[in-house]
């Protein structure tokens, strides 16, 4: 028979490291799917779930059980995404000058006429991808939060450990941050 | 170029481009296994290795200190009486304010 999430964190806890197998099996595609918005070399993705899983291993006698397993998990993802982007910034100062031929023909699309450029298309995925990450870490994180994966702000408050109204301030920012880049882009193509 | 128009398009985009939730190969084997070596380490082979460093360390500093003593002798004869050279120390400061009124 199988065993529910609160039996098998209760072995656990009790000292049976085992136990702890189902439930990186059960819940792993949600860390994945959460680390590779943040993360592009699966590398990179790989690291920062085995340091969830770690790091859930090491604190899970602090998880209350008052709420679903998979919440508690996925802020401790959320939060290692985070410490993973501060710890990553290394193409945020680099030029737009460098846009690939499909990227620079869907941006003239855009440009001759809006609704021609289509948001499905793969060159606009990796704009999207580039622009990213150029954003500061609390930015990208607050706009994939917020506008991509359309999370309320309290959600984001939870997931994240910050207050609703830094949240707030944080998503403005994050906005007015997207825009600059965006603006830089346009400059620095055309110009 | 309308950016505020840039800018919802390129949301729209990312929202479509939905990451994949494969998980490699065996991740959980592999978690598991990191786990069992961690909550288990071998606390007799921690012990053992830090007395052998401790004993390495300790015949280090014997060696150094052997020879020091060989290659600088003492220039100093020593006299043999241990009481004399006792009193000798002991007064020396006396002997000092003497020598000085």
């Amino acid at each position: 028979m199988e065993r529910t999430e609160a039996e098998l964190i209760a072995a656990v806890l009790k000292g049976d490291a085992a136990s702890f197998e189902p439930l990186v099996q059960k819940f792993s595609p949600r860390v994945f799917a959460t680390a590779r918005r943040y993360a592009r070399r699966e590398i990179e993705v790989e690291d920062i779930a085995q340091e969830v899983w770690l790091k859930a291993f090491s604190k899970l006698g602090s998880f209350r059980g008052d709420a679903p397993f998979e919440h508690w998990l996925m802020r401790m993802t959320v939060r290692t995404c985070y410490d993973f982007l501060r710890g990553h910034q290394r193409n945020r100062e680099s030029s737009f000058s460098e846009l690939s031929e499909p990227e620079s023909d869907w941006l003239e699309r855009f440009v001759a006429d809006p609704g021609s450029a289509a948001e499905d298309a793969d060159a606009a995925k990796l704009l999207v991808a580039r622009v990213l990450e150029k954003l500061s870490p609390p930015a990208r994180l607050v706009i994939t939060l917020l506008e991509i994966e359309d999370r309320s702000v309290k959600e984001i408050a939870a997931l994240t450990g910050w207050s609703v109204a830094l949240v707030k301030v944080r998503a403005f920012r994050a906005r007015g941050e997207m825009r600059k880049i965006l603006a830089k882009m346009a400059r620095d193509k055309y110009l | 170029m309308n950016l505020a128009e840039l800018q919802t398009k390129l949301i729209a985009a990312a929202r479509a481009d939905a990451p994949g939730d494969a998980v490699p190969y065996a991740f959980e084997k592999r978690v598991t296994a990191l786990l069992a070596a961690r909550v288990a380490p071998d606390i007799m082979a921690l012990w053992v290795r830090g007395l052998w460093r401790a004993a390495v360390s300790c015949v280090a500093i014997t060696l150094l200190f052997g020879a020091w003593a060989v290659l600088n002798p003492t220039t100093v004869a020593p006299t043999g009486d241990l009481s004399q050279n006792f009193e000798n120390t002991l007064l020396a400061s006396v002997d000092q304010s003497d020598q000085a009124q």
